[in-house]
Order: structure tokens, then sequence, then C-alpha cells
């Protein structure tokens, strides 16, 4: 579904990406940990397609296709999903209005045809029991004066409702609590199929607990220099990351 | 060149002193002319004109007052309106009762030589807070200016409209119009205004419009401004509130060549309320320049303004928001707020917030924005799967939209917000 080849790339003149190699396959979760500033979350934003990070090097193909050389939009269409770390607080537009709008430019895209109102609704009612979701949440400003947890239960909510091929979700445990996450985790758990995958970006083993991966990968400096099943994330959650920092280190030198 | 316009003026202020309707507030008229004389067109030199230059529009040749030509079925095509409300209908400055549909049960409306010249005489073009040459220029020649009565406790939930029709299927039309609306004691009325040419030629329009807010009146007063670019369209607003009135504002311009829009309020007496709020969204070369005043000239009145811009292309904009707080007016509370957004690289905007305040006990703000929409939110909504083009429409349309929520009146703002919609 998704490989990754010898991917570089940087922000304004620093190299962040240093030649990431990565195989997802359809039905898999993979975890990426490591600890901060070694380019998980510029992993994240570079398949999505943040313009702010330059490529320098290497490949992305997802189901056969270059993702680089399309836009954010395009890759979305193609079924690449980001959940944001921090989403992002729009005045004057609502969750559903916006919705409406990305299922049916998702579907033009795809060559179906849009949804009527009555079917999105139903579609949305049904997303939003699987996420447990409010539909007074639904109806305000995006994500203004949202809690911590009602951000991240939407993006998993917008998740629902574009079905994306592969989801991939940057720190979507920081800042909440365990209930929150609990019914975070649900919800990406219920969305879990045979043809889709999930790429987990996080710092800490907790939200693996709920999310079970197939693999982890460890990124520092840039490069994923172990990886292993969940119980490499246990190790990690014991031991922390210095043994690996001094592992990696000692081979680059 | 420039000065052709007025020297045109000039012989048509002579010739009309000629004429019956001269009596009509021969006083005013004559001072405001001799004023008008003097001070001519501004010039960017002008403080208050320094970034709104009318040099081409008045180097242009018009026609000073000529008769109304449109046919009932023009008026008919040029008013539609998806509103159930009264149509005041004027064309080239002049309201014509035969082209209107009013209900004169509801609302008196007539032109000056047939009103109450008491009325006019102590109202109308009184008390102004400035010695403003357009508005002395449109009181020289008011002598068919229009008069909107509203009697005591009367509710009109209608709204009036005024359309200012001009005709330049043939020739450039410069028109006037004149309006004096007194609300009695406890009356409540809608006054929109809507101002229309029709034709290709370039219509040059300086109104004048003076509301009289009598004890408890209330009013909601729109200008909805969606004209085409060969126009300049100037018009002046003075709002004067009596004891415990209320008005609401919104100026929207979603086209017009050259627009400039002076508003001023005063709030004469306490427990006054002005609610300001004006959106204006500018592509191609247009010019879009709002002037406000909101004169606290007692205690305890409250005013709130929000105007927003959305600029595109070489689009200019100019807002200079006035709040003026008197020594007399205690316990004033005063806002303001000026966000603009721009859309180009070649757009621009002057802001400008002037707040004078001499009295110590007020609460008073103002803040003014100038930005470029949020590359955060729009990568947000791309990245949802929503086009570039489509998520830039969602964020300035998010952006015109809260104006146009605080719009009071359901059916104004279904409409506008349809016209709005249709103007991405």
């Amino acid at each position: 579904m998704l490989s990754i080849k010898n991917l570089h790339a940087r922000i304004e003149e620093k190299e962040i990406l240093r030649g990431i190699n990565l195989e997802v396959k359809a039905g898999e979760v993979h975890a990426i940990m490591g600890p901060n500033g070694s380019g998980k979350s510029t992993l994240a934003s570079v398949l999505a397609g943040r313009s702010e990070y330059e490529v320098t090097g290497g490949e992305v193909s997802f189901n056969g296709k270059n993702i680089l050389e399309l836009s954010p939009e395009d890759r979305a269409r193609e079924g690449l999903f980001l959940a944001f770390q921090y989403p992002v607080e729009i005045p004057g537009v609502s969750t559903i209005n916006f919705m409406k709008t990305a299922v049916n430019e998702v579907r033009e895209y795809r060559g179906m045809e849009a949804l009527d109102a009555v079917s999105f609704l139903k579609l949305m009612k049904e997303k939003m029991k699987l996420v447990e979701i409010d539909e007074s949440l639904l109806k305000r400003s995006l994500n203004e004066g949202f809690s911590g947890g009602e951000k991240k239960r939407n993006e998993i909510f917008q998740m629902a409702m574009l079905e994306p091929k592969l989801a991939v979700l940057d720190e979507t445990d920081s800042g909440l609590d365990i209930d929150a996450l609990r019914i975070v985790a649900n919800g990406v758990n219920k969305l879990r199929k045979k043809d889709n995958a999930v790429i987990v970006v996080t710092h800490y083993q907790r939200l693996l607990d709920y999310i079970v991966p197939d693999f982890v990968h460890v990124l520092y400096k840039g490069r994923i220099v172990k990886s292993g099943t969940k119980e490499l994330a246990f190790e990690l959650e014991e031991k922390g990351y210095d043994w690996i920092k001094a592992e990696a280190d000692a081979q680059t030198v | 060149m420039t000065t052709e316009l007025k020297d045109s003026l000039v012989q048509q202020y002579n010739t009309l002193e000629h004429q019956a309707e001269t009596e009509i507030l021969s006083d005013l008229r004559k001072d405001a002319f001799t004023n008008f004389q003097v001070l001519g067109f501004p010039t960017t030199k002008h403080e208050e004109w320094k970034y709104t230059n009318l040099k081409q529009t008045i180097a242009k040749a018009y026609e000073l007052g000529s008769p109304a030509s449109l046919s009932e079925a023009d008026v008919k095509s040029a008013t539609e309106l998806p509103l159930d409300c009264y149509k005041v209908v004027f064309v080239n400055g002049i309201f014509s009762p035969s082209l209107s549909d009013i209900d004169h049960k509801e609302i008196d409306v007539r032109l000056f030589g047939k009103a109450d010249q008491e009325l006019i005489n102590t109202y109308f073009g009184k008390n102004l807070p400035y010695n403003d040459s357009l508005i002395s220029l449109n009181l020289a020649f008011a002598t068919q200016g229009t008069v909107i009565h509203v009697k005591a406790k009367k509710a009109v939930v209608r709204p009036i409209v005024c359309f200012y029709l001009s005709d330049v299927r043939k020739t450039n039309v410069f028109a006037q119009p004149s309006v004096l609306v007194v609300l009695e004691e406890a009356s409540h009325a809608i006054l929109v205004e809507i101002n229309r040419s029709i034709g290709t030629h370039t219509s040059f329009t300086n109104a004048f419009t003076h509301a009289v807010l009598k004890k408890d009146a209330y009013i909601e007063h729109y200008k909805i401004q969606n004209d085409i670019d060969a126009s300049s369209f100037i018009n002046n607003t003075q709002l004067l509130h009596e004891g415990k009135s209320i008005s609401y504002t919104t100026t929207i311009t979603l086209n017009g060549g050259l627009v400039r829009n002076n508003l001023n309020i005063t709030l004469n007496a306490e427990h006054c309320e002005a609610h300001l709020n004006g959106l204006y969204l500018e592509k191609g070369t247009q010019h879009i320049d709002n002037h406000t005043l909101v004169d606290h000239a007692k205690p305890n009145c409250f005013s709130n303004e929000l105007y927003k811009g959305i600029l595109d292309g070489k689009s200019t904009g100019v807002f200079n928001g006035k709040i003026w707080v008197r020594k007399d007016a205690q316990k004033t509370n005063a806002f303001q707020s000026n966000k603009n957004i721009l859309l180009s690289k070649d757009a621009s905007v002057n802001t400008k917030p002037q707040l004078e305040i001499y009295a110590d006990d007020v609460k008073c703000s103002h803040g003014a924005t100038t930005g470029q929409l949020d590359e955060e939110a729009l990568f947000y909504l791309r990245a949802r799967g929503v086009g570039i083009d489509t998520a830039k429409k969602l964020l300035v349309q998010a952006i015109a939209f809260d104006v146009v929520d605080k719009v009071k009146n359901d059916d104004i703002k279904a409409y506008l917000e349809k016209l709005l919609a249709s103007s991405f």
C-alpha cells in the first residue's frame, strides 16, 4: 500500500528526514516512535503534503502512485488521511458543512455521484455513533473552543467520514486524558479493516495499549534505527530512548 | 479639466434658482452652495480624502438632472428583490412616486415640495458634525428631496427599500438623491438603500441620507451596494439619535468601481445604542472607502462597530473609524474592530481607528488587523480532500458570514447570504 524509499526532507536549511525506508501493507498497523525532534511529525507532514517541507530525495509510492507529485487535496482523495497533532480552529466553518464539501469532492475525484442531503445525514449519524461524538459539536465552528479531547474525536470522526485507505495519526494521544484516549482509540479500532492501514505516530507507549500495532519502528535523527513488534514499544516504555540513541550513534560513528 | 463638472453645476444651480421650487430650503441651499463653491470637490490633499481620489470621476462629462426615462418594465427588472418590501424608486436621483410601490397607510413618503415644510426645515441638513463639501453639494440641489416619515408608535414591519437607479444607457449621469427619514417616538422601521446603474456608461452618485430617531425609535439601516464597475458612488449618511433610540446599520459592498461611504452617527441623548456592521469584498481595480464616525455626545450610550474587508486583485480599501467621546459623555461604552484579509499581493488597505476621548469614566476599545488567509487552516481543509479554490472560498465565506450573521432581519439575512454565495 505505502512504500517509502530513502526519503529525505528538510525545512528551510535543516535536514530532518535522512533516508526513511518503510513498507506498509493493507490490514497492518505500524507505530512510529522516537524521542522528541527525531522527525516523527515531519514524516507525517511530508506524507500529507505540507508545503513548508521540501523533499530532497527518495520516493513515496501509495497504491502505485507517486504521491509526492500530488497536491495535499489529491493525496486525501487518493485515500490518505492525516489526523493532526494540533487540529486547526476555523471560525465560521462548521464541521458538518466542511465535511459535506470534503466528502463530495473526494467522491467526485473517484468518479462517484455527490451525496444528497439525506444520504449525507444518514452517513454522518452512523459515523457519529461510531466515534461517540455529539451532533451539537459538529454544528459549531470547526474546533473553535473545543477541548483537547473533542478536537481529537473530531479528527477521528472526519476520518470515519472519509474512509481512508491509510490513516496517519500524528500524536493523537497528546493532551488526552485516559477516557478521551480510550474513546479515540476505540474509534480508530472500529474503522480498521482488511483493506486499510494505520500509522500511529507517538512518543509514548500508552496509546499502543489500545491501538495494538503489528510493527513498531523507532525514528532517530531522521532515520528508522530499529524495527520490531509491539514488544519493542514495551521495552521503550521501560528503558526510555537512551539505549537506542547509544546503539544508533555507535553505528554511525 | 477637473473644474468642468463644477462649472456645469454652478450653471445648473443658477438655472434652478429661477424655478418655482426655489423656496424649498432656500437659505440652507444658498449657504450650502456657497460652501461648495469655496471648498470644491475634495482632493487627496484633504486629510479625509487622502486615499480616495475623485479626479478621474469628476473629470468626466455628465448629464445633470436628466429626467426620468426608465419605463415601468425597466424599473421592475431593476428593482427585483426576493423580499416582501415597499419600494421607493429614485431615477437619476429623483423620487418617482408612480414607479414606486408604497402603502401610504403604513408610511408617508413624499417629495419635499409636497411635505410638511417645518419638518424639513427643522431637521434636514442641520447639526452635521463636519463641514463637508459633498454634503453641501447635495443640499444645494435638494429642492426635489424626499422625506420618509414614520408616525409615532408605528412599527413598519416590511422593509422600506430605496432604489437609487441611474439610467446610463445613453450617457454618463450625475445624480444626487436627498433623503430625510424621520422616525417619530417609539416607531420602528427597516430602511434599505440599494444603488443600481442601468447601462454601461458612467454613473456618479452623491447621495445624502439624513435620519432622525426620536425617543425610543428603532431603525435597521442596510446599504447593499452591488453596482457596475463604471460607477462612482458617494454617500453621506447622518443618523441623529434622540433618547433611548437604537440603530443597527449594515453596510455591505460587493461591487462598484469607486465607493465612498461616510456614516456619521450622533448619539445625542442618554441610553442610545448604535451597532455598526460593515463588509467590503473587493476585486479587480475597485476602491471602497468606509469612513465612520460615532459621536458620543451624551452619557450612558453604547456603540459597537465591526467592519471586515476581503480584497483581491489590485483593489484598494480604506477604513477610517472615528469615535468621539465628549466631555459630558461619561459611562460611554464604545467598541470598534476592523479586520482585513488580502487575497493577492497587489491588493492593499489603509485602516485607521481614531479615538478621541474627552471623558474619563468610559470603556472604549479598538483594533485593526490586516493579514492573509490562514495557511494552516487552508492546509487543514486541503488535507481532507477539499480543493484549494474551494478551501479559500470556505474561509473567505466564513469571514463574510460573520458580518451577515449579525443582521437582525431574517429575510434580509437570507437575501444577503444568497448574494454573498454568488459573489465568490
